[in-house]
């Protein structure tokens, strides 16, 4: 096992040589319908003790040590966003992440949440 | 605690700027990453026997902004090819809006973009990319030529230039504040 786990798998000029669907168990859906493509995901510490994640979940699990979204695991990870959604989907019903607050919000949270990012934009 | 996501769709025809702006207000190089939709995936769980399915791979840049510990904004170009309409649904759930990117030589190529956004009431501001120097065209004149409402803000901005770029992100979270049901008036 070295850090180059998994790159193995992937042929520059053939592309993947796994099947994506093998990665998810044949799954396109994940149980978990909140997860929207911008949600943050963060490793609970004491799921990194644990030993009964396969390589890629554990990938997902070292990753998110600090929070990234669904997105973001998907392009570092180098997998399609469904196969990081499955996966992360997974994660939360084995109580290994957390997830953030759902993208959509309600419209009364909406003005302060608004205000907070017209904010950070000026002060950028 | 885990931080909150915010959305920014940055949407144009082919050419119009869309990697360039989210690049360059991005403080990370712009990220790619890939949707796949196969005919299965439409209504149907198990994928057993999908060997002879075929599968359309849908490329996606972002960018991402570190508002606050609290709050993380990603700006999500859309794909280019307007086969793809099931990506910008996922793409405009839930977001704050759009920038509507347009190149005024070729005010076409943004009509969709604008029309997808106008039926789903999404707000969104439209963005003249000037990186060819001198506009060529008023403002005004372009908004008649894209049949926009009085309402939608129009920006001139240069894609390449980070303040330009964030000067459109400001107009746009202005543009969706204005949009919200008026605060009840403070007493007193």
């Amino acid at each position: 096992m070295t850090e180059q786990q998994g790159d193995e798998w992937f042929d520059a000029d053939a592309g993947r040589l796994v099947r994506l669907y093998a990665l998810t168990g044949g799954r396109t859906r994940p149980t978990n319908h909140q997860l929207d493509i911008a949600t943050q995901v963060v490793t609970i510490r004491a799921a990194l003790d644990r030993i009964d994640f396969e390589p890629e979940h554990l990938r997902i699990l070292e990753l998110c040590r600090r929070p990234f979204s669904i997105a973001e695991i998907a392009a570092y990870l180098s997998v399609p966003l469904v196969v990081a959604k499955v996966q992360v989907s997974d994660l939360v019903d084995s109580r290994a992440v957390m997830i953030g607050p759902p993208v959509q919000d309600t419209a009364a949270a909406d003005r302060d949440l608004l205000q907070s990012v017209l904010d950070g934009l000026h002060a950028l | 605690m885990v931080p909150q996501s915010v959305k920014i769709v940055v949407a144009g025809g082919f050419g119009t700027g869309k990697t360039t702006l989210v690049g360059s207000v991005s403080e990370i190089p712009p990220l790619t990453t890939e949707e796949v939709l196969t005919e299965a995936s439409v209504g149907v769980d198990d994928l057993a026997g999908v060997e002879g399915k075929t599968s359309t791979t849908v490329a996606l840049d972002f960018g991402r902004i570190t508002i606050s510990p609290r709050i993380v904004l990603y700006l999500f170009g859309t794909p280019g090819q307007d086969r793809f309409w099931f990506m910008w649904d996922e793409l405009a759930s839930g977001a704050i809006g759009a920038i509507v990117l347009v190149d005024t030589r070729r005010l076409q190529t943004s009509f969709p973009a604008i029309d997808f956004f106008e039926r789903r009431h999404i707000p969104f501001v439209v963005a003249i990319n000037a990186f060819h120097g001198a506009l060529e065209y008023e403002v005004e004149e372009v908004r008649q030529a894209l049949k926009l409402s009085e309402k939608v803000p129009i920006v001139v901005c240069d894609a390449r230039q980070r303040e330009s770029g964030k000067l459109a992100l400001i107009q746009l979270v202005h543009h969706a504040m204005s949009r919200l049901p008026a605060k009840a008036a403070p007493i007193g």
